[in-house]
């Protein structure tokens, strides 16, 4: 049997608006994943340790305040220090197309946009992982 | 002609391969007759605007005098900037003002918190002491404007901020209109600012009921608010049902704390969302109207008719807008606005299209403005007093809408009432369910929207954007610093005490807060105090 996805869903920073990471965590679990959901308000430290602890292969960030030009280059560059470069980042939320081209070049794999299907996100995962 | 003979002939003909529901999963029928009304008693059911049980309308008059307030929702980057903004909506004809405040404010966190790094002033303006407050309403007279203020957890301090702005502009506090949201049942179940526990969260706002009653009576002291509940994924069912239970959990407290009812209910507003599905939402304005009535005078007694009265503002659906085809949210705003319009709003927020992307630009919010006012100047729909009212699907929808919210009720006494069911999970799991159900039944194409399941197009979307600049977290930590220079430190501390202290002894602490705000005290300062007294809340993780 093939090895279940392990994925963290972050909801970093004060932005409350958990709808889409809740909707997104639940397709994915549907969608036979382990999923890690890390609940509202977190620090991006913790994100990252916690992603590290529950040795996930991806983190898939909710961001949907306007901080993501902040958070998204935090997470990367703590992943870097704690040796853990080789879980991928992804993200969505309200971000301009303009920064989501900043966050690639920076490292971050994907960003998706409102209106992106679930199945569409559990493909793309799948074809990155395996 | 029978209606038999029209059920034969329908019945032959062909239908379209849909699922014919509305989003509250409300079976639709193709045709409305009177025989959906069998009940149905015009004096009872329905009556005249401005008489019980309100179903057509709070007032006699409606927009026949006055149109609905048109009250853009707005605040970005630093004080200053937010109040140009203001300045230009209401050259532009906007009515009212609607502060946004960045996420470091709705939190009760100063702008140099560590939690607030990359935050201050992205999700609207930010505000750390009562310097702030001066600088946004400067020019902008508090007499004459009526403002409301999307402030929950630190609702007290934002309030307090105002009356004395207000002051020092020479207006007295018992003039002031406007209203602060300090929803904090809603916050529990679906928009997630929270501080403190429900409990000292339900003191605050007690103490704000009772200090408002006394001192700022035009004061809309809670905007009990459907829209979050809606944005966060929940039907127009579920909105209109745990929204008046929230309100009637706020009416329990209020008499708890030995207020008498007609001392507070009249300054009870709230706030619901213009969702996709039309005449659903019309109904819903008017099923909440009828059922708030209802209890406000069958089960709390209520003397004063002021009581009985939703007065509501609504939004459009934030959540309904898409990335895709972005100039299309035009126009499903502007239905989404003549829906609020019908429904009988007594002000409206018309979304702007760039949403999806980033706060608007100016542009965008004109044009969100300027769809209110057409549908205002140009429609006649404001002509008459609920032109709906009578039509047989109308009112068997709204009738039905009613009879599934007291099944809600139930569910939610069963529960032990509307705190106990949050700590449960229960709205938080009802909502999240909801969402996924939605974003499933769209992704089966059971449901459409425009753009994303149907209608789709390859395209690179090309729109002007409003940017934040990282200048402006600076900038509001160098002011800060600055404040905290210019005033008498030990003054503050010494309000901060008195404020703990009245936490800790059960004293209003509305007076406390004055006079933390009129020394210059920060937010995160007040909020902090509060902390240490109350504790942190934290919420059951579902998804």
């Amino acid at each position: 049997m093939e090895k279940k996805i392990r994925i963290l869903i972050g909801k970093p920073g004060l932005d409350g608006h958990d709808r889409g990471a809740k909707v997104i965590a639940a397709a994915l679990r549907d969608a036979g994943f382990e999923v890690i959901y890390t609940g509202l308000h977190q620090l991006s430290e913790s994100i990252v340790e916690a992603a590290i602890q529950e040795d996930v292969d991806i983190i898939g960030l909710s961001i949907l305040s306007g901080a993501h030009m902040t958070i998204f280059p935090k997470i990367l560059d703590l992943l870097k220090q704690k040796n853990a470069e080789h879980i991928i980042v992804i993200g969505g939320g309200i971000i301009p197309e303009e920064d989501i081209k900043k966050l690639l070049k920076m490292g971050v794999k994907r960003i998706f946009t409102p209106g992106a299907p679930t199945n569409e996100i559990v493909y793309y995962i799948k074809s990155i992982i395996h | 002609m029978s209606k038999d003979n029209w059920k034969e002939k329908f019945s032959k003909l062909k239908e379209r391969d849909i699922n014919f529901s509305n989003l509250s999963k409300i079976k639709i029928n193709p045709l409305y007759t009177p025989d959906d009304n069998k009940d149905f008693d015009y004096e009872k059911d329905l009556s005249y605007p401005g008489e019980y049980p309100f179903t057509r309308g709070v007032y006699p008059n409606m927009y026949r005098g006055r149109l609905w307030t048109m009250r853009q929702f707005s605040g970005f980057g630093t004080p200053k900037d937010t109040n140009n903004r203001y300045k230009y909506l209401l050259k532009h004809g906007q009515t009212g003002l609607s502060v946004a405040f960045d996420f470091p404010t709705l939190y009760g966190k100063d702008s140099d918190d560590p939690m607030s790094l990359g935050e201050v002033g992205k999700c609207g303006v930010a505000i750390d002491t009562l310097r702030d407050m001066e600088i946004l309403f400067d020019g902008i007279p508090l007499e004459k404007i009526s403002t409301s203020m999307t402030i929950n957890p630190p609702a007290a301090m934002l309030l307090a901020m105002y009356i004395v702005v207000g002051e020092k502009q020479g207006v007295p506090k018992e003039v002031l209109t406007g209203t602060i949201q300090n929803d904090m049942l809603k916050e529990y179940q679906a928009q997630k600012t929270w501080i403190y526990p429900p409990e000292p969260s339900m003191r605050i706002i007690t103490d704000i009921l009772e200090y408002c009653s006394e001192n700022v009576p035009k004061w809309n002291t809670i905007s009990i608010s459907g829209y979050h509940i809606r944005e966060a994924g929940s039907t127009a069912l579920q909105e209109l049902a745990f929204t008046l239970a929230n309100g009637f959990t706020y009416v329990d407290y209020g008499i708890n704390k030995g207020l008498p009812v007609d001392t507070f209910a009249p300054r009870l507003s709230f706030f619901f969302n213009s969702h996709l599905d039309f005449f659903e939402e019309i109904a819903k304005y008017r099923a909440a109207r009828r059922i708030w009535a209802k209890l406000m005078k069958d089960k709390y007694h209520a003397q004063d008719p002021k009581s009985y009265l939703v007065r509501f503002h609504t939004q459009t659906a934030g959540c309904s807008l898409t990335a895709q085809q972005p100039e299309n949210n035009i126009i499903r705003t502007a239905f989404q606005g003549l829906a609020a319009v019908l429904g009988g709003t007594q002000s409206l927020h018309t979304n702007s299209m760039d949403e999806t992307y980033a706060l608007p630009t100016e542009k965008a919010v004109k044009i969100a403005l300027r769809t209110q006012q057409l549908i205002a100047y140009e429609t006649g729909v404001p002509n008459t007093i609920d032109p709906l009212g009578g039509s047989y699907y109308v009112e068997a929808l709204t009738d039905e809408l009613e009879k599934l919210t007291y099944e809600y009720f139930d569910k939610i006494e069963t529960l032990g009432g509307v705190v106990p069911a949050i700590e449960k999970g229960f709205f938080q799991r009802e909502i999240s369910r909801s969402a996924y159900e939605y974003q499933k039944a769209l992704e089966k194409k059971e449901k459409y929207h425009v753009g994303v399941n149907i209608f789709e197009e390859k395209e690179n979307v090309e729109i002007e954007l409003l940017k934040i600049p990282e200048e402006v977290e600076i900038d509001q930590n160098k002011s800060l610093k600055n404040v905290k220079q210019e005033r008498n430190n030990s003054k503050v501390k010494s309000t901060l005490i008195h404020l703990r202290n009245a936490a800790e002894n059960g004293e209003n602490l509305m007076p406390r807060i004055l006079d933390c705000v009129r020394e210059y005290a920060t937010l995160g300062e007040m909020c902090g105090t509060l902390k240490e007294v109350f504790g942190i809340y934290k919420e059951p993780i579902i998804f």
